[in-house]
């Protein structure tokens, strides 16, 4: 029965079906539980987080870059799987926090100050959160001030910036300066992005690394992890 | 199930209702005065015996008549002449109905043009930088032969929007002769593509023999009246308003034998037909209606198809301009003349006055395509590869040909609001609207799937740089290697021993 219900959970992934009312890729799920309700009632049934996350949701997210990368799928199906995976992550917040079980960090991201720009980051928001990170969205036009307490505050392991404005790039800079003056650099890696910046601006600025996309960003966030442990 | 072409839901117009009588009534003036000069005899008298004005011109260096054309006889020939012609195809899913009430676009390659231009892809090196090469298309004209002609029936057939096809290219190999041209250029034709064939006729002795080879492959007589798989193009009127002698015999045979051709007429604004308009399009639709009243004084009901190939000359040449914009107004106004007499209409476009694929090229026939299209005439003869006016045939243009008509045809897809979905659709967007992201992408994916997303360009390099020459270089030559489905073996056999003069090397099973 429980292996029965992660391998839904799984299939629904690869489907990218958050929720009942999604058609998935083919139409062939219509009308029955999304990932949303079956993590419901995974949970309800006392199927442990961990399993959950490892059998399903991340193995289903497996398949799906797999697929991605044979191009069967495009964007929006790897999208729509993640936004999924990221859904079942809010359910199972709660419970992974008293279970001991640990994510693969705490990541915050924000569009700095004075630029609205939010496709990419949400986009990477989305992508980061169904590769299993904890992600909080900080919103655009934040300011330094706003991040650096953030940073002080909840110490996420990882703060992403984004800018796409050759006006507004410059205060990228400043949030890192921010953060040395505040003693606070060395706690959270920075990772840039946005049309205005390039690998060459992130190490004039002294980020830890720029990203082209949100898969890219998983890579170097993944590469993080291999470098922790 | 014939071939569905594309509908235009509402044609482009460039004429009002107005001016469309106006044209008309100019016409038909013409017919009467000046009327025709007619150079073939049996036409006079067919003519005459029908109670048309037909009086011998003397002195004259040959036989010519002068035949005014009443207008009752053009407004009978009108009537009878069939409002819907089918064209059939040795793949019956091939097959295309032109119904000249319904703007129904089928694309069609064409022209017989003397060159065939080769493409090699060459690598250059960058002189300041020896390591740095690039590649480079080169292009190289020569004389037309026989195995280009099947290359290209062949890939034409693999070409998806090519409805049907028109020889591309004039075969000029040493063994080609007048009396063996046409048995050579239906074979190689036909049995390349399984596609509707439609050509000119190069000697008329040769109608039967080619008529014969038709019916040898679908099977009899009768077989051919209900699948034509073969039909003609007679531009039986030289502008202005002359009936010459052989195409007009020819016309002659192909009606008594009731198969469909095209009656077509090819005036260049500026030196065969005024360079004005009203003048062109009179002095046009004139001719084509001429051709279309003796091809129904000779054989009733017979079917035609309503021809134009107006083209304006160019200032430094007097050539034909292609790629004038006024060579689009003047076809778009012809598909609009044939509408109002319910005939379907071959119309042309996309020939283009560039000399090789590329910008210039690109420009010039997307332009005209576009435009003639929108207008919605039956055949379009859009002359997939064909460059420098008339004179050039490139394969690797007709490959990237496709691509364009691929879009175009996208384009016409009929608009995507549905009142039933419309709930749905604002469903989605309160849903979008509450969420953080404010993100549409998930829900691309149905669309995506089911075919309603148009596909990209095929042939857009994944760099900086341009490649779509050599991308479309690269699929000519797959298409190439892609197999066609010949003639069968027994029916090859056959046509060879009952059809004199085909050269054997067109024999796949030899
Ligand atoms: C869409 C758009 C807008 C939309 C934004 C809507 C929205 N909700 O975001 C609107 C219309 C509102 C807008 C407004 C403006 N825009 Co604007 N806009 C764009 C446009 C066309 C596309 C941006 C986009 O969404 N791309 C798609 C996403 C998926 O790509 P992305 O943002 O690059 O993100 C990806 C990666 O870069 C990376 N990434 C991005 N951020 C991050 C962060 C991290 C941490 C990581 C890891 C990765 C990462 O991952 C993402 C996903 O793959 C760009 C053109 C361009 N070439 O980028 C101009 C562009 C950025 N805009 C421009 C301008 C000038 C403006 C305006 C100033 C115009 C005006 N005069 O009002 C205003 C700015 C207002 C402001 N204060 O910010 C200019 C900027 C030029 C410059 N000086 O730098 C651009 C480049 C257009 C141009 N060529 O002129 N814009």
């Amino acid at each position: 029965m429980s292996e029965d219900i992660i391998a839904l959970i799984k299939e629904n992934v690869i489907q990218g079906r958050k929720t009942a009312d999604d058609e998935g890729i083919d139409d062939t799920l219509s009308g029955t539980p999304g990932v949303e309700e079956l993590t419901r009632s995974a949970l309800e049934q006392n199927i442990p987080p961990d399993r959950l996350i490892t059998q399903g949701l991340t193995a289903g997210m497996q398949v799906v870059g797999e697929k991605f990368s044979t191009k069967e799928y495009f964007i929006p199906d790897m999208l729509a799987a993640a936004d999924a995976v990221g859904a079942a992550m809010d359910i199972l917040k709660p419970y992974l926090e008293t279970s001991n079980v640990e994510t693969k960090g705490k990541f915050a991201i924000a569009t700095v100050k004075g630029d609205i720009h939010d496709i990419g980051k949400n986009i990477v928001a989305i992508l980061l959160k169904g590769a299993g990170y904890e992600v909080t969205d900080l919103g655009v036009d934040v300011s330094t001030e706003k991040i650096v307490q953030y940073v002080k505050e909840q110490e996420p392991d990882y703060l992403g910036l984004s800018a796409l404005l050759t006006t507004t790039m410059v205060v990228m800079g400043e949030v890192i300066e921010a953060l040395k003056s505040n003693s606070l650099r060395d706690k959270v890696k920075v990772l840039i992005g946005g049309a205005a910046v390039s690998e060459q601006y992130a190490e004039e600025i002294g980020a830890d690394a720029y990203c082209i996309d949100g898969f890219h960003a998983i890579q170097v966030l993944d590469s993080f992890q291999g470098a922790k442990t | 199930m014939p071939r569905e072409g594309v509908l235009v839901q509402s044609p482009y117009k460039r004429l009002s209702t107005e001016q469309v009588r106006q044209i008309h009534d100019a016409s038909v003036q013409l017919l009467r005065d000046p009327g025709l000069m007619c150079y073939n005899r049996r036409a006079a008298e067919i003519f005459h015996s029908n109670g048309a004005e037909v009086s011998s011109i003397t002195p004259s260096d040959s036989p010519c008549w002068h035949v005014r054309i009443p207008e009752k006889m053009v407004s009978q020939a009108l009537e009878s002449a069939p409002k819907t012609v089918k064209l059939g195809a040795r793949n019956k899913d091939n097959t295309l109905i032109l119904n000249g009430d319904e703007p129904r676009v089928f694309f069609v390659s064409g022209s017989e043009t003397n060159i065939w231009l080769d493409v090699d892809i060459e690598t250059y090196a960058k002189k300041s930088d020896p390591g740095t090469e690039i590649l480079v298309p080169e292009f190289r004209p020569r004389r037309g032969t026989l195995m280009d002609l099947c290359d290209s029936a062949h890939v034409c057939e693999h070409l998806e929007t090519l409805d049907a096809y028109i020889r591309t290219v004039n075969i000029q190999d040493k063994d080609i002769t007048p009396d063996n041209k046409d048995v050579n250029k239906f074979f190689a034709s036909l049995n390349n593509t399984t596609k509707h064939f439609m050509a000119g006729l190069t000697t008329l002795s040769q109608l039967d023999n080619v008529v014969n080879m038709a019916k040898l492959i679908v099977g009899g007589e009768q077989e051919l009246k209900d699948n034509p798989i073969i039909s003609f193009i007679t531009c039986l009127v030289k502008s202005p308003l002359q009936f010459v002698d052989d195409t007009t015999e020819t016309l002659i045979e192909i009606c008594l034998r009731g198969l469909p051709t095209v009656v077509s007429s090819s005036p260049q604004a500026g030196s065969t037909a005024p360079m004005k308009e009203d003048g062109i399009m009179a002095q046009i639709n004139a001719e084509v209606l001429a051709g279309i009243t003796l091809s129904q004084l000779v054989n009733p009901g017979t079917p035609v198809i309503y021809g134009s190939v107006p083209v304006r000359a160019r200032l430094d040449t007097l050539g034909d301009s292609y790629g004038a914009p006024e060579t689009s107004q003047f076809n778009v106004d012809c598909v609009q003349l044939a509408r109002f007499y319910r005939l379907p209409c071959y119309a042309t476009s996309g020939v283009c006055d560039a000399k090789t694929p590329g910008m210039q090229c690109s420009v010039e026939r997307l332009f005209s395509d576009i435009l003639v299209t929108l207008s919605g005439p039956q055949y379009l003869h859009c002359a997939y590869g064909l460059l420098d006016g008339n004179s050039t045939f490139c394969l690797l243009q007709a490959v990237l040909d496709d691509a364009h008509f691929e879009m175009l045809k996208f384009f016409l897809r009929p608009p995507r609001i549905d009142q039933s979905e419309i709930e749905k659709t604002l469903k989605q967007i309160r849903e979008v609207v509450a969420t953080p992201q404010k993100l549409y992408i998930r829900y691309i994916r149905p669309m995506m799937r089911s075919g309603q997303l148009s596909a990209p360009y095929p042939f857009e390099g994944d760099g900086e740089r341009d490649a779509a020459i050599l991308l479309a270089y690269n699929r000519m030559k797959e298409l190439l290697q892609k197999p066609v489905e010949h003639l069968d073996e027994a029916t090859t056999a056959r046509i060879f021993n009952e059809i004199p003069g085909i050269l054997p090397r067109l024999n796949v099973y030899a």
